[in-house]
């Protein structure tokens, strides 16, 4: 095989998958839907927690402000949306079909635009903060987003939005969404092959070895760091727009910003996977995504311990991931195609009292 | 907007108020203060930052409940969460924290983060989403004429967080433990140097944590109240508190738990409580910009 082949086989792959999955597994659809989701979450987090070394707990922030721009600017563009929002409103609303699509298309590119605008300021006040302080400051984010939207009474408060309903039924609106957020996962994944392959790739790798250094070498890292942030926040905001009107009713805490499932997924996915590569977020998703599927339903209440669990386990004993894991075990397979060298794991080389101490 | 300046006027009108809101953000504070310096403890003495401290309050305070609702005093339930709690620190140390004390921050990071999860998951499964608290049947004072009310069972928590307090800072200063615990905070090669058993230092200290936690939490049982999801609020107000002091600053942390204490009345009463939580991660929010800033400032003056 040579290197072309081997470089586009993947996405040849996956463009197969992605079209004729929600054909052959018709009841499936919107699990398979939510593995693409997954993907985006997964991808994105690893341009700031893999490729450039920033650890966020908070970048479900951007899906949820995505989903919430969205909503506003569909339905603020043809009613008043304090007024839809109420809970005493008897008025019965409907979309046209034209309305619909066009408050949803321009919703989602105000979402990806108004999450870029959220991660260039979120980044000036939180990308001086290094390591843990970083993540800490970002899970405050993503918190405090929660609890403000969860008492804005003008966007539903704590009850949150039904969204306009799709017009054609709920089955094309399953395939609908779904091939939107395919297009999504794929987007992304084609644009991270070429990203990580420029020039400003290679910036993020240097912000991950050495900060100082970089700084040093005269990279404007603060530049830097806030454009990869908002890279991954275009996306996710567009994932929250998508996201909100495939399931037709959006709230602060559990859909939108939901702290401790899609947020800690993210990370969780990343881990399991390898972190620092192209695919490993992809395959971690699809590992995770799979198990919890297949498992969630058998645990009767205790799946949310068991994530917890499996948060410390992979962390503690398995952190280099599956792909870290078989760079390890088979570094030729890797040699060629890949440039660099295997990802050190995590820590290696950071005593105690390197980082973070003031 | 306008009932904020409404609330204001009032605290105006009546100054009183404002000493029954000092009064009570003072007790509570002391709380803070004690569940902070444990988190300040951690953080200095092997570099971990806990985010399961505000779920080990959490299993303390269930416990005093729990004991509470089987006609135990609820009082008892200060040294047995103590003691409790110092068993699962210790199973937490074990199987958790042992492991990743020497890779980078992040990694100890998420994994107590997971331990928090799984805590949290366990009281909800094991005690129900709802909101509980312990009655010790002590009385309120009525104080100027019923406008300053103060419960003994907060003056109780008070004065148990105080003589806590002044245990663990004795311990610390003349014990050979506590000697060995300050050793191994400023320099931990050099403490196994000197003979010193750092990897016994770091287990009894988070276990030492995790117990001054568990009675913290049974005051809080005490006092206030108890829910599964309560934790993480607790976790980020003391990263708050010991983040805006500097954890190697014990006087500054103690000041800070008050403060946020005598905060959090005064924000509560002025905002309204369901804005208690944003409030707190819009100050951790403030602190750390302020921090950055500092930082900033240091870095320009090096330059």
């Amino acid at each position: 095989m040579n290197l072309v082949t081997r470089q586009t086989l993947p996405y040849v792959l996956i463009l197969v998958a992605g079209v004729f999955a929600p054909f052959l597994f018709r009841d499936y659809s919107n699990e398979i839907a939510v593995l693409w989701l997954m993907i985006v979450f997964a991808s994105t987090w690893d341009i700031l927690g893999g490729q450039m070394g920033y650890n966020s707990l908070g970048n479900i922030f951007f899906f949820g402000a995505g989903m919430y721009i969205c909503a506003i600017v569909q339905i603020g563009l043809y009613y008043d949306v304090g007024m839809y929002t109420s809970g005493a409103r008897t008025t019965h609303i409907v979309f046209t079909t034209a309305q619909y699509f066009t408050g949803f298309a321009l919703g989602t590119v105000v979402a990806g635009i108004g999450a870029a605008v959220l991660a260039f300021v979120a980044g000036w006040i939180l990308f001086g903060l290094r390591g843990p302080y970083f993540a800490i400051g970002t899970l405050g984010l993503a918190i405090a987003a929660a609890e403000l939207t969860a008492s804005w009474e003008w966007v539903g408060a704590a009850s949150g939005i039904s969204m306009p309903v799709f017009p054609y039924g709920p089955e094309p609106q399953k395939l609908f969404f779904y091939f939107l957020l395919f297009a999504l996962a794929f987007a992304l994944l084609v644009f991270l092959r070429w990203l990580y392959s420029t020039n400003f790739g290679l910036a993020l790798n240097a912000i991950r070895d050495d900060e100082e250094k970089a700084e040093a070498m005269g990279l404007h890292t603060r530049r830097y760091k806030r454009t990869a942030w908002a890279i991954s926040a275009v996306f996710l905001g567009i994932a929250g727009a998508i996201f909100g009107n495939m399931t037709g009713f959006i709230e602060p805490r559990d859909i939108a910003f939901p702290t401790t499932t899609f947020n800690i997924f993210m990370v969780i996915m990343v881990l399991l996977g390898g972190k620092g590569t192209l695919w490993g977020p992809v395959i971690g998703a699809v590992v995770f995504h799979t198990i919890k599927e297949v498992t969630w339903t058998y645990f009767l209440g205790w799946q949310f311990i068991a994530l917890g669990l499996l948060i410390v386990v992979t962390i503690v004993y398995f952190q280099q991931g599956i792909v870290g894991w078989l760079m390890e075990k088979y570094p030729k397979a890797f040699a060629s195609g890949a440039k660099r060298e295997p990802e050190p794991a995590l820590g290696v080389g950071l005593a105690p009292h390197a980082e973070g101490a003031e | 907007m306008d009932h904020i300046l409404e609330n204001l006027s009032i605290l105006a009108a009546a100054p009183v108020l404002n000493v029954g809101l000092l009064i009570d953000g003072v007790l509570i504070g002391s709380i803070f203060a004690l569940a902070a310096y444990g988190l300040a403890l951690v953080w200095g003495v092997m570099n971990v930052k806990n985010l399961a401290q505000g779920d080990f309050i959490m299993l303390g305070g269930y416990l005093t409940w729990f004991l509470g609702r089987h006609h135990v005093d609820p009082l008892l339930g200060v040294p047995a969460a103590f003691v409790l709690l110092w068993g699962i620190g210790w199973v937490v140390y074990r199987l958790v924290v042992s492991k990743v004390i020497t890779r980078d921050l992040f990694t100890s990071l998420l994994a107590t983060f997971g331990v928090a999860i799984v805590i949290q998951q366990s009281l909800n499964l094991a005690f129900g989403p709802d909101t509980q608290s312990a009655h010790s049947g002590l009385p309120t004072l009525q104080l100027a004429g019923g406008l300053v009310t103060v419960s003994v069972t907060r003056l109780l928590g008070f004065g148990l967080a105080i003589v806590l307090a002044v245990a663990v800072i004795v311990f610390m200063k003349n014990s050979r433990m506590g000697q060995a615990i300050r050793a191994t905070a400023q320099d931990s090669r050099a403490a196994r140097v000197l003979g010193i058993d750092t990897e016994k230092v770091y287990s009894f200290t988070f276990c030492l944590n995790a117990a001054i936690c568990g009675a913290a939490g049974a005051l809080v049982a005490l006092v206030w109240n108890v829910q599964p999801f309560l934790g993480t609020t607790y976790s980020i107000r003391l990263f708050v508190i010991v983040t805006a002091a500097g954890f190697g600053n014990l006087p500054a942390v103690i000041a800070a738990g008050f403060g946020m204490g005598v905060f959090e009345q005064f924000g509560g009463f002025l905002l309204g409580a369901e804005f208690q939580q944003a409030l707190i991660v819009i100050l951790l929010l403030s602190v750390l910009a302020v921090r950055q800033w500092q930082y900033m400032r240091v870095r320009q003056a090096v330059q």
